[in-house]
């Protein structure tokens, strides 16, 4: 039945779950024993992670052979697109709990921990402590140099939004039959996400404060540490789609991988907008 | 509605069954103060409320499951929609709960209202200990569970306030308004006593205050309210509200025996003495933890006996304690083990150093005896 | 990457006719009747291991003193009961439910995305695996309550690493799982099945899901944040660093809040199929249904911090938080109303599943009440932490969720196994079960009113009575679930044959189907009017 495409396909019984399983099982067995000082925790997780790139490299391998060999009507491509839709926006409730959090300490338990209710001296748990952003806390014994927002963060946003500029017109040319410009697009949205995690690691290395300097240090990497993953993963797979792209696997009216990634990397831009405006810049 | 009536209403219910003593009680224990008798009336009041609502409701369901029946030959009629219905069931409700929100929303105010206070007390929750400090009245104590583990482990009879006693209540003038100020040391801990309308969950790094003016002299008792760790259920609360004269009589003495405690601190103490007395602070401050055969509970808890904290060395060449020494270990903590720097007096340290150096399986043979007076210096 | 050919291909497809038997019929599974039987098994085990933690918990309760168990193994015992009952239990049988159902349902041949649909379940396992073993791990399982608020998780052991991160996995699980249920209601139903012609459960399970993706994600940022603060250094949740403890709940119950409606919703689902077929009459106010549903779960969103009114927020965030929450209490009761609309001038009868049905309308509702009085503020006061508290949400997830499930599975067996179960065992089953639950659970109001804080080991004497019902009634509960687990096995083995109806005032495309339902179904889409 399934490689009649007036029906939607259901693929045959599948290994992969299982795989996916028994990787996710090494990981997080493998970092608990990490974190917990436990020598068999990193072969554990070496073992993970191979299971996981395997699992990755075969099941999408599966998928776009599925694809490739026309067994997915129009009704299947539609699922593709309702689910990718949704998965970003799981995404987008992930980056909404840590700016949640940003604006919680900020704006609200900062000034709670700067109100003494009329203690003084020993009684005040914080006597000396005034709220202010950016803080480390009451308990800090230095003051955080913040990185200017009209700096090097300026410049990546530049970076970012020329990247969704270069990639729609990839895009444009994908509709066209235009090789060139799609290529050209592709390889220019990499480079400019390359050029941009080059930049983020560069600030990383010349910041003057860690993920351990307070509150302030706690909601900046782990924001721009989160977000910078997902530009990582959001080029790797640009660079499969060039891959694919390469390989002739996309036409102007069937190239639902292309648009997926597309979503994926606008949603990082706008996270990242976000991340400049409430981070970086207020 | 009538306050009395309601009022008169819950006593009833909850007196129902109980015997003379009132073993058990069915409602909200009897309040003293305005704040927690405001409450009993909300809760009478919604209480009734709910259980109108529940008679209707289930009184048309059953009389529906007895008469609809197909074994009594009902026919379903075949209806699935009426709007004027659901409008009304949708509108009833939420005028019931505007008539309910305006007197829990007044009570909130006062509730949360804690200025012109007569006094304040700042009270820290330790896991798992209370500790209470009367601000401008230079008194503090801790208080913890006064019930014997034999009692918890059956091996004695449970007396009449089992795990709801302390050895150090705190003591509060009647009829004044009292502030209290809540911190925590290590995790979450929550300070209730249900008399007074009062349960605010106590932070670590945070202040948080609610206040009570207790209108009957007596003795009320209460518990930790937030999951804190192992002996969460073993932290009460005891409040004693005692006429005003009484009450400065107990600050005086609280003061003294304070002032004795401390005047030991700077004579030489026999090393048996401090063993004798350093057993009492172990088994009442040290043993929840690492047990009273010093075993401890590992890897949470380290074992005493044996230990290279209590048996080595604790003063480097320059006659300071070391870091990560027994003393530095006591008095500043580390991770789980609270710093004991501001609970306990430098004769109950010295005491307990040289109990765990000497005793539980220990005989150290460096630094054996820690006298008060080197405590008092090292602070 | 290529290399899969279309040739490849064909044998797949083959495949999935003659599939394979044995073990890989269900390690390879794509089927969506085969994974919800996983799931409903899966969530049968956690049950009854669960339920074996919380007899632990009420032997050690059944009189003043510590006999059994010492404090810390009493905290680990009600933690773990209370991650293994939500995560392990509730939630996989509903999914086990949405599996079986909702392409039947919607006249769908399969869920949208088979493949993940089965990884979804599959997840489940290392999960179970970790959150279980954590048990034998130095220091113990995880011991600071099902809610894990630090800094008293940050103070835990390897246990809490291992418990974040099984939670961790099964949030993947639950997210990949709610996307697959959307697509397949939104992009597989049968021609002419319109969203206002969907069965009720179809509805309550989208909605569902959709709690499910906004919620799950924040609970694994507010880990994320957790396992940093306890081996990176950060001061998310540490004062001395400028966080806040409270930050966490706040985060935490931004998740939790939906999460309580995510495992309700899709019992109201059930209760809304099994209700009109018995009272063989289609359900009152289908429409309002659907609002109520969709204005709870947006409510839900808004009501998380009457979780915390002992915290100590300023007036206007405890006002704006009791408000939400009574607000919320409207369309629950619209949904109370519209059921007991459906049962009037009916023609009904009473077969297991519409004894649970019944049962559930009556004392969910107890438990809804109870939420109201908890959502008064000052009177929450008093009751945040105690017996009362837990009277209240196993009124809610017991004889709501967990009861529905059990009605749903007598409802549904026939057509799984295509026999009918032993009607007489069942009723039993449920008798026992609806009055036992009563006398594990309804004492607690009033230990928990004369003030008895919740997760203790042990209590003063003064709640004695109460405490010894309480296990009595709760030992007789769990030994009805044996009976459960009996009557659902002997079902399997044999018994009346079903027919396709399966009963008389069933409506909906699962009953036009053969039962047992074949393998495979509406691999043509049926054309609905």
């Amino acid at each position: 039945m399934s490689q009649n495409t007036k029906n939607y396909f259901l693929p045959g019984p599948s290994f992969w779950p299982l795989i996916a399983s028994i990787s996710l099982f090494l990981l997080a067995g493998g970092f608990t024993m990490v974190l917990n000082k436990i020598a068999m925790g990193t072969p554990l997780m070496i073992a993970g992670a191979v299971a996981l790139a395997y699992l990755l490299y075969g099941w999408f391998a599966e998928v776009i052979g599925e694809s490739v060999s026309k067994v997915y009507n129009k009704q299947v491509d539609k699922s593709f697109r309702w689910g990718m839709g949704w998965f970003i926006f799981s995404e987008v409730m992930f980056f909404f709990g840590f700016f949640g959090a940003l604006f919680y300490t900020r704006n609200v338990s900062l000034h709670w921990l700067a109100d003494a209710h009329g203690l003084t001296g020993a009684q005040a748990l914080w006597p000396s402590f005034a709220a202010a952003w950016p803080s480390a806390g009451p308990a800090a014994t230095e003051a955080i140099t913040t990185i200017p927002a009209w700096g090097l963060p300026a410049i990546n946003t530049l970076l970012l939004l020329t990247s969704g500029a270069t990639l729609t017109w990839a895009h444009w040319g994908l509709m066209k039959d235009n090789r060139k410009q799609l290529i050209m697009g592709l390889i220019l949205t990499i480079a400019l996400g390359v050029a941009f995690l080059f930049l983020q690691a560069h600030e990383y290395a010349e910041a003057t404060f860690t993920i351990k300097s307070g509150i302030y240090g706690a909601t900046f990497y782990m924001l721009t540490g989160f977000h910078g993953l997902h530009v990582t993963m959001g080029a790797i797979m640009l660079a499969i789609i060039l891959f694919r792209v390469l390989k002739g696997h996309f036409n102007s009216h069937d190239h639902f991988g292309f648009e997926a990634v597309a979503w994926y990397w606008h949603f990082v831009d706008v996270v990242w907008l976000f991340l400049f405006i409430f981070v970086y810049w207020l | 509605m009538n306050k009395k009536a309601i009022y008169f209403l819950g006593m009833a219910l909850s007196s129902i069954g109980s015997n003379a003593q009132a073993a058990y009680g069915l409602n909200l224990k009897a309040p003293v103060t305005e704040i927690a008798s405001q409450i009993y009336d909300l809760h009478m009041l919604i209480v009734w409320v709910c259980l109108a609502i529940f008679v209707v409701v289930f009184a048309v369901m059953f009389y529906s499951l007895y008469k609809h029946r197909k074994s009594v030959g009902h026919k379903a009629v075949q209806f699935h929609e009426h709007h004027t219905l659901e409008i009304i069931w949708t509108i009833i409700p939420a005028l019931i709960l505007i008539v309910m929100a305006v007197p829990a929303t007044k009570t909130i105010f006062a509730m949360k209202d804690t200025t012109a206070a007569d006094m304040t007390v700042k009270v820290t929750g330790h896991q798992w200990k209370w500790e209470y400090d009367y601000l401008d009245k230079d008194v503090k104590f801790i208080s913890t569970l006064a019930t014997s583990q034999d009692q918890i482990d059956g091996k004695a009879e449970k007396g009449e306030n089992y795990l709801l006693e302390v050895d150090n209540p705190m003591v509060v003038p009647v009829g004044k308004k009292i502030r209290v100020v809540l911190t925590a040391s290590d995790v979450i801990h929550a300070w209730w006593v249900p008399e007074f309308g009062v349960k605010q969950d106590a932070i670590p790094g945070f202040i948080k205050e609610v206040w009570f003016r207790a209108e009957k002299p007596g003795i009320y008792r209460g518990q930790c309210a937030e999951l804190c760790g192992k002996a969460h259920g073993f932290m009460p609360i005891v409040v004693e509200v005692v006429a005003e004269d009484k009450y400065n009589e107990w600050i005086d003495s609280k003061k003294a025996a304070a002032a004795a405690a401390n005047a030991g601190a700077d004579k030489e103490w026999a090393k048996d003495e401090l063993v004798a007395n350093g057993k009492a602070v172990y088994e009442k401050n040290c043993a929840v933890c690492h047990q009273a055969s010093g075993a401890g509970l590992p890897p949470a808890f380290p074992a005493i006996t044996g230990s290279k904290i209590a048996l080595g060395a604790i003063f480097g060449t320059d006659g300071k304690y070391m870091p990560d020494s027994h003393i530095d270990r006591l008095l500043n903590g580390k991770g789980v083990m609270p710093a004991w720097k501001a609970l306990l007096n430098d004769v109950e340290i010295a005491s307990v150093i040289t109990y765990t150096r000497q005793a539980l399986g220990n005989a150290a043979t460096v630094d054996p005896v820690v006298q008060p007076a080197q405590i008092k210096a090292a602070r | 990457m290529s290399t899969t050919t279309a040739a490849h291909h064909d044998d797949h497809a083959h495949d999935s006719h003659g599939h394979p038997t044995g073990i890989m019929r269900w390690v390879k599974s794509t089927n969506h009747k085969d994974i919800g039987t996983m799931y409903l098994w899966f969530s049968f085990t956690m049950f009854l291991f669960a339920g074996a933690m919380a007899m632990g918990i009420r032997a050690e309760l059944f009189q003043p003193g510590l006999q059994f168990v010492q404090p810390e193994t009493f905290n680990q015992l009600t933690t773990l009961h209370g991650l293994i009952m939500i995560f392990g239990a509730i939630m996989p049988a509903f999914v086990g439910f949405a599996n079986w159902q909702v392409p039947l349902m919607i006249g769908a041949p399969d869920m949208a995305f088979p493949r993940l649909n089965n990884m979804s379940f599959w997840l489940l396992i290392p999960a179970a695996i970790l959150l279980v073993a954590s048990i034998f791990v130095p220091g113990g399982a995880v011991a600071g309550g099902w809610t894990m608020y630090p800094p008293l998780s940050v103070q835990g052991g390897m246990s809490v690493d291992m418990s974040v991160f099984a939670l961790h996995i099964l949030g993947v699980s639950s997210i990949v799982g709610s996307i697959n249920i959307i697509t397949t209601i939104f992009n597989m139903r049968a021609p002419g099945m319109t969203l206002m012609k969907m069965p009720m459960f179809v509805w309550t399970w989208l909605i569902t899901a959709y709690l499910l993706i906004a919620a799950m994600p924040v609970l694994a940022g507010a880990l994320t944040m957790l396992i940093t603060d306890r081996h990176f250094g950060t001061h998310f949740f540490n004062a001395a660093g400028g966080g806040d403890p409270v930050l966490f709940q706040h985060v935490f119950w931004f998740f939790g809040h939906p999460e309580v409606y995510i495992m309700i919703l899709p019992a109201f689902g059930i209760l809304s199929t099994i209700i009109p077929t018995f009272a063989r009459k289609p359900l009152f106010g289908y429409a309002s249904m659907v609002y109520a549903t969709a204005a709870i779960a947006v409510l839900s969103f808004v009501v998380w911090a009457h979780h915390m009114f002992t915290t100590g927020m300023p007036v206007a965030g405890q006002l704006f938080f009791m408000y939400s929450t009574m607000l919320i209490s409207v369309p629950t009761g619209v949904k109370v109303f519209n059921w007991i609309a459906t049962m009037w001038k009916g023609s009904m009868t009473f077969e297991t599943p519409m004894l649970f049905s019944v049962a559930v309308v009556f004392l969910f509702t107890i438990g809804g009440l109870s939420g109201l009085v908890c959502a008064i503020l000052p009177v929450d006061i008093q009751l945040q932490d105690t017996y009362y508290v837990v009277a209240h949400f196993h009124y809610v997830l017991f004889s709501g969720a967990a009861m529905a499930i059990m009605g749903g599975v007598y409802y549904w067996l026939p057509k799984w196994t295509g026999h009918m179960y032993d009607e007489t065992l069942g009723k039993w089953h449920f008798w026992l079960t609806t009055i036992a639950f009563n006398v594990t659970f309804f004492p607690m109001h009033f230990t928990g009113l004369a003030g008895m804080p919740r997760r203790i080991p042990d209590y003063s004497q003064q709640f004695a009575e109460f405490n010894m019902i309480s296990s009595l009634g709760a030992f007789a509960l769990g030994l009805s679930q044996l009976l459960f687990l009996y009557v659902v096995i002997k079902c399997i083995k044999g018994g009346a044959k079903a027919t396709n109806q399966v009963w008389e005032g069933a409506h909906g495309l699962e009953w036009t189907v053969p039962s047992p339902a074949p393998f495979h179904t509406f691999e043509t889409p049926p054309q609905v009017k």
